[in-house]
Order: structure tokens, then C-alpha cells, then sequence
């Protein structure tokens, strides 16, 4: 297998692949059947014969691929290109912190207690695509903040498909240890360079300790022949703060899995996301937080606009268990249709087992405000631009949050080019 | 400037204006008034060119062009300007980028390069000192958390900075206070030329002692069916609208 061959058949990490072989063998990926992916079918995507790894490494200049890049910001970056590390684009670290590869914190001694405690420890096990990502994956982030520690600048991992291969398949497996007090902010982005198929499996633990604060900010812009299924699960500790910000602009089908783990009380966890979509686009974000403690909050909040024949999902998932009493949780999912073919199936899923809580849920559907798009039109604004606005508008709680400006100011410009329209959002 | 000629408009199937007959020329102030359901807001949401309601009959003339088909914002483009009754709230749009994205779509359909931001800062300064508008309320989302009057006074301030040609305020006097009352009207009057207009649409005279009309209308159901000086409104103002709908009758 992918590591095999460095890494020693004593390592812990041989027996977990070992086991999720077995695991993916006997689930295969999932279909329609399962309840979880009732409404996203892989089926078209699997009639593709992708390659699993790339014949030859590809090098590429910094000046071709800087716009996926927040560039106008200093930071960490973590780049691969068809899935094999880019040392020549990428700015790791091991001062004060570890940015760098999970092929190093996984062959690497000094790592090796790390792999031990965290490596695999809240993936889901018995989830098919998980544990193919955890059986083949070769390559991916690994970030350790010890405690205490305030990262500068924000780290960036960015995956780049250059379409060498006809078609390819990316397993990136990224690990992320957050330690007490520490503070790191993480942009992720996947991007294909051509139109060539790509499918990328991707798996991410993060673990947040006591009082840790971890920003990550998911950019989904890729073009309209990649796909995506990202497996993000994060596990909190008391006191921490996790907030997860999920931006869907493109690509052919986008399955966020997105889960959130409690260990400890005063947790606050943070799930939001803007969803625009257009063509056939399918974007599905199916997240879940797992209340298992007292005293802790969880806010999620997605705004989807979807058009054409695009197609949504939304399936919010929020558990909380009999200990966790005093717990607040909070979901929110707005959705406008602009097209009468487009459509989102919406399923919010509350399951308390607790008396002493605060759980709320809202889920609305509808169209633009016509009263609202007469009043900028009264003021001047072409009907297209007043459109524009409202959907930057109905979408705009959820960049509230974004707490690195250049990152708001680009997501800006990525909704106005979304949208086709020549106005500045930025403020 | 504005010609109106055998107004009918229906939302819905159900005919609300029923012939209205208007001139306005430029440098006169016009008021009409009527009570509720008459057809007031119909008529302004008319002139603007609000789709939602189907003109069945007659036409609007605007600078001596038929206006009938221009989309909204083309008429805005044009010079004319509504100011609502209910300003509709944009969060995440603050009210500087909001007037700065309205003015450079209309120069641009106007043929002419986007404002210069200088040029745009000195005239939001000005503009909203004219207003009495405190700076830290142009970087807030437009219209969210506005009071009644914040409301109003913002409409009064985006009137001033598009400059249009026809004015027309739809119900501008309802939720403002008298000190709000005197600041928005002082700002109407002030921007008022020789060469621009404004209608007055209004339930109450008490708007009317601010700003004075050259003419008074009565809507009444569908029609304008007096027409005077400022003195009716005053008359109006102390006997209703029973009078009129008694003469009517007789």
C-alpha cells in the first residue's frame, strides 16, 4: 500500500489501513440505498476509470497558480500538485509548530506518539469512503500547535490537479492537533487546472484541546469536472472554540460530510456556509454535532442559492445525549430557488435526549423579495446587479464571521464573478 | 416634465387606478393626497415602473418621451426618483456602497466612467451634512435597524445624491418626529430648482406646511377628482374627505 513501504509492519498505522481495506471492501461506496446519501448519487462519477497516482510529478510556477492563493496575506502554505507534496510552492515550518506532511509526522519517530493518540482516532470507521482514504491515501497536511501557542499568520493547504493524468483520483489525509490555548486559522482549497475529471476523497481530524481556537475556511470554487467529497471531523475539548466556514461556488458534485465531536463542556462549535450554484452543480452538506456533554453550544447556519438545474442538500444532524443537559443549539438553513428546475432537499434532524436544552431549527425556502428588487431597481440598479445584491445580501450572516479580511474581501469577489456582475460587495 | 394621461392600472385583475389625468411641469411642487385605499401608492409605484402592476390603458409621458416600457431602473436612469413608504432593508450592503453602486449604474447607462471616489466622498460628505446624517450611520447596512425615521431621512439622503428630476415621496411624513419632519423637508426644499419637480403623496397637510405645493390633488378611488391650491389641503385637513365625496355625489 501507499506507505508500505516506509513505513514499518510494527507501525500502528499498518493495522488501521489493514483495517479499513477490509472495511471499504465490504461496504464498497455508498448508493442511493443508504439513508445518508439518499438525495447525492456518486453513480456518474464512478463510471470513470481514474488513475490513483500520478505517472510523474509535476512542477508548476507560483505566478500561474497565485489567484487560488490569498495572496495579498503572509502565511504557512501546504501545496500538492496531483497529490505529490510541492516543496517549491509551499512554506512549511517546524519552529514554535509543525506545518508540514503526514508522510513525515507518519514515517518520522518524533512523531510517532502524536500517529498513536490522534491518527485515526475520530474518522468515522465504519464509513466506506473514510476508510478508503484511510487504506490509500499517500500525502496530506499535518499541522501540530503545541499549547499555548498563537500562530501568526494562517495556514494554507492548497490541492492542485493539473489534468496530466485523463482523469484522477486524490485521497488527501490531513491531521490537525490543536493544543490548550493554542490558535491557528487553516484555509483549504481544492483546484483542477483543466477540465479533466477529478475526484478527490478527502479526510481531515482535527482535534481542538482545552481552550484552543481552530478558524477553518473551506474554499470549493474548482471547475465544473471536479468533484469533491470532503470528510472533515473535528473533535473539541473544554472550553474551545471550532468553527468551520464552507464556501460552494463549484464544481460538478460537493459532498461536505462535516462533524463535530464534544468532549468537555463549554464547547462552542460554529458550521456555517453560502452555497451558490448554477448548471447542474450538486452541492450536499450533510453535518452533524454530537452534543455529548453539558454547557455547550453549537451555531450552524447555511444560506444556499441555487439556479438552473443546480441541485442542494442539506441534512443537519444535531444529537444530544441524556448527560448533555443546559446544552444550545442552534440551525439555520435558508434557501432560494432562482430557477424552477433547480431543487434542495432540505432535512434538519434534531435528536435530544435531554430535558434541560435550547434546540432550534429553521428552514425556509423561497425566491428573491420582488419588493426588494423594485427598490434597487427604483434607485437605478439593473435587475441582474439587483439580483446580485439581494443574494449577497440573503447570504451575507454567514461572512459576518470570517475573521481574516483579504479572505472576506476574495469571497466577496467570488460571489460577484458567481454572479456575473461587475459590483463591488467589499465595504 | 411628467404628462399622465387616462392612468388605468390593476394588480391582480382588480382595477385600483381608474383614469388619472396628472401634468406636472418643471420647478412645481404637486401633493396628492386622498385617504387609504385610494390608489396613492398605486400611482407613485406606477410612475417608477413597478411590475407588479398591469397599466391597462392609458400612458406616461416623462421629458416628452412615452416611458410605458422602461424598466424600473431606466426610468431611475432617467431622473425619476421614488422615495418608498416602506424602505426595504439590505443587510450586508452599507449605505455608502449602496448609493455608490447606484450612481456609477447610472452613469454608466448614461454613457459616462464611474464616479471618481473622491469626487464620491466629497459628495457624501456634503450630502448627508445637508441631511444632518452622522457619518457612522453610512458604513451600516442599509435600512436594517433603522428606525422609522432613520428610514425616511436615508430616503431624503439618496434623493439628494442621484439629483433626479421628478421627486416623487410616497408617504415620506409617516413615523417622523417633528425635529426629523423639519430636517427632511428642509433638505427637499433645498434641492428643489427651476428645473426639477416634486410630488408630494401624502395622508396629513402637516407635511404640507414644510413643503409647500404650487398644486393639490384629491385621489378617490381610482380618480383625482379635485383639484386646488395649497388651501385645500387645509380645508381638507379640517372637514376629511366626506365633503368631497358628497359633492361628488350630488
Amino acid at each position: 500500500m501507499a506507505f508500505e513501504n516506509r513505513v514499518d509492519v510494527d507501525h500502528p498505522v499498518h493495522d488501521i489501513r489493514t483495517e479499513a481495506i477490509k472495511v471499504f471492501e465490504e461496504k464498497g461506496f455508498p448508493t442511493k440505498k443508504d439513508e445518508a446519501w439518499k438525495y447525492t448519487s456518486l453513480n456518474a462519477l464512478l463510471k470513470t476509470d481514474y488513475s490513483v497516482f500520478p505517472k510523474e510529478e509535476s512542477a508548476l510556477e507560483f505566478k500561474d497558480v497565485k489567484k487560488y492563493f490569498i495572496h495579498d496575506i503572509d502565511s504557512y502554505k501546504i501545496v500538492f500538485i496531483d497529490g505529490i507534496y510541492s516543496s517549491h510552492l509551499s512554506q512549511t515550518s517546524h519552529e514554535g509548530l509543525d506545518v508540514c506532511l503526514m508522510s513525515s509526522a507518519l514515517t518520522k519517530p518524533k512523531y510517532r506518539l502524536i500517529i498513536e493518540n490522534y491518527f485515526n482516532k475520530i474518522a468515522k470507521k465504519d464509513d466506506s469512503l473514510t476508510s478508503l482514504n484511510t487504506a490509500f491515501s499517500r500525502e496530506g497536511a499535518f499541522i501540530n500547535i503545541p499549547k499555548g501557542k498563537v500562530v501568526d499568520k494562517p495556514i494554507q493547504i492548497v490541492h492542485l490537479a493539473t489534468g496530466k493524468e485523463s482523469s484522477i483520483m486524490l485521497q488527501p489525509r490531513s491531521l490537525v492537533v490543536v493544543g490548550e490555548n493554542a490558535h491557528v486559522q487553516i484555509i483549504e482549497r481544492h483546484q483542477s487546472l483543466t477540465e479533466n475529471p477529478v475526484l478527490t476523497n478527502s479526510v481531515t481530524e482535527i482535534f481542538t484541546h482545552k481552550r484552543g481556537i481552530v478558524d477553518y475556511y473551506k474554499i470549493q470554487n474548482d471547475n465544473q469536472q471536479a468533484s469533491l467529497i470532503d470528510n472533515t471531523y473535528i473533535s473539541q475539548q473544554q472550553n474551545s472554540l471550532a468553527s468551520v466556514h464552507t464556501f460552494s461556488f463549484g464544481g460538478k458534485l460537493t459532498r461536505n460530510n462535516l462533524q463535530f465531536i464534544h468532549k468537555g463542556e463549554h464547547i462552542n462549535s460554529t458550521l456555517k456556509g453560502i452555497t451558490i450554484t448554477e448548471d447542474k452543480q450538486h452541492v450536499d452538506h450533510s453535518t452533524l454535532v454530537h452534543h455529548a456533554t453539558p454547557n455547550c453550544e453549537s451555531h450552524q447556519d447555511y444560506k444556499g442559492i441555487y439556479a438552473d438545474r443546480s441541485t442542494g442538500v442539506f441534512n443537519g444532524r444535531i444529537i444530544v445525549e441524556k448527560e448533555a443537559q443546559k446544552t444550545n443549539g442552534f440551525q439555520q438553513n435558508n434557501n432560494i430557488l432562482i430557477d424552477d428546475k433547480a431543487t434542495i432537499n432540505a432535512k434538519p434532524q434534531l435528536e435530544i435526549f435531554a430535558d434541560d436544552v435550547k434546540c432550534s431549527h429553521g428552514c425556509t425556502i423561497g425566491q428573491l423579495d420582488e419588493e426588494a428588487l423594485f427598490y434597487l431597481q427604483a434607485r437605478g440598479i439593473p435587475k441582474k446587479e439587483a439580483r446580485a445584491l439581494l443574494m449577497y445580501a440573503f447570504a451575507n450572516n454567514v461572512l459576518e464571521s470570517v475573521k481574516i479580511p483579504e479572505l472576506k474581501t476574495r469571497i466577496n469577489k467570488l460571489i460577484a464573478m458567481k454572479l456575473n456582475v461587475n459590483i463591488g460587495f467589499d465595504l | 416634465m411628467l404628462k399622465i394621461k387616462n392612468l388605468h392600472a390593476s394588480v391582480e385583475d382588480k382595477e385600483i387606478l381608474k383614469g388619472i389625468n396628472l401634468e406636472v411641469k418643471p420647478g412645481e411642487v404637486h401633493a396628492i393626497m386622498g385617504p387609504n385605499g385610494s390608489g396613492k401608492s398605486t400611482l407613485s409605484s406606477v410612475i417608477a415602473g413597478n411590475e407588479d402592476f398591469e397599466v391597462t390603458e392609458g400612458t406616461i409621458e416623462f421629458l416628452g418621451e412615452n416611458i410605458d416600457e422602461l424598466a424600473p431602473e431606466e426610468r431611475a436612469h432617467k431622473g425619476i426618483f421614488l422615495s418608498f413608504q416602506y424602505p426595504v432593508e439590505i443587510p450586508g450592503v452599507t449605505v455608502t456602497n449602496f448609493m455608490k453602486t447606484a450612481i456609477n449604474e447610472t452613469r454608466r447607462a448614461q454613457g459616462l466612467e464611474d464616479m471618481p471616489a473622491n469626487e464620491m466622498l466629497k459628495k457624501i460628505r456634503e450630502k448627508s451634512e445637508l441631511l444632518e446624517i452622522d457619518r457612522k450611520f453610512l458604513s451600516r447596512s442599509l435600512n436594517q435597524g433603522f428606525s422609522g425615521g432613520e428610514k425616511k431621512r436615508n430616503e431624503i439622503f439618496q434623493m439628494a445624491m442621484l439629483e433626479p428630476k421628478l421627486a416623487i415621496l410616497d408617504e415620506t411624513d409617516s413615523g417622523l418626529d417633528i425635529d426629523a419632519l423639519k430636517i427632511v423637508s428642509d433638505g427637499v426644499n433645498r434641492l428643489k430648482s427651476k428645473d426639477n419637480a416634486v410630488v408630494v403623496i401624502t395622508h396629513y397637510q402637516r407635511l404640507l406646511e414644510y413643503i409647500v405645493p404650487d398644486y393639490v390633488h384629491v385621489l378617490l378611488n381610482g380618480r383625482i377628482v379635485k383639484s386646488g391650491t395649497k388651501e385645500l389641503a387645509l380645508e381638507l385637513e379640517e372637514k376629511g374627505y366626506d365633503w368631497i365625496k358628497q359633492e361628488l355625489a350630488v
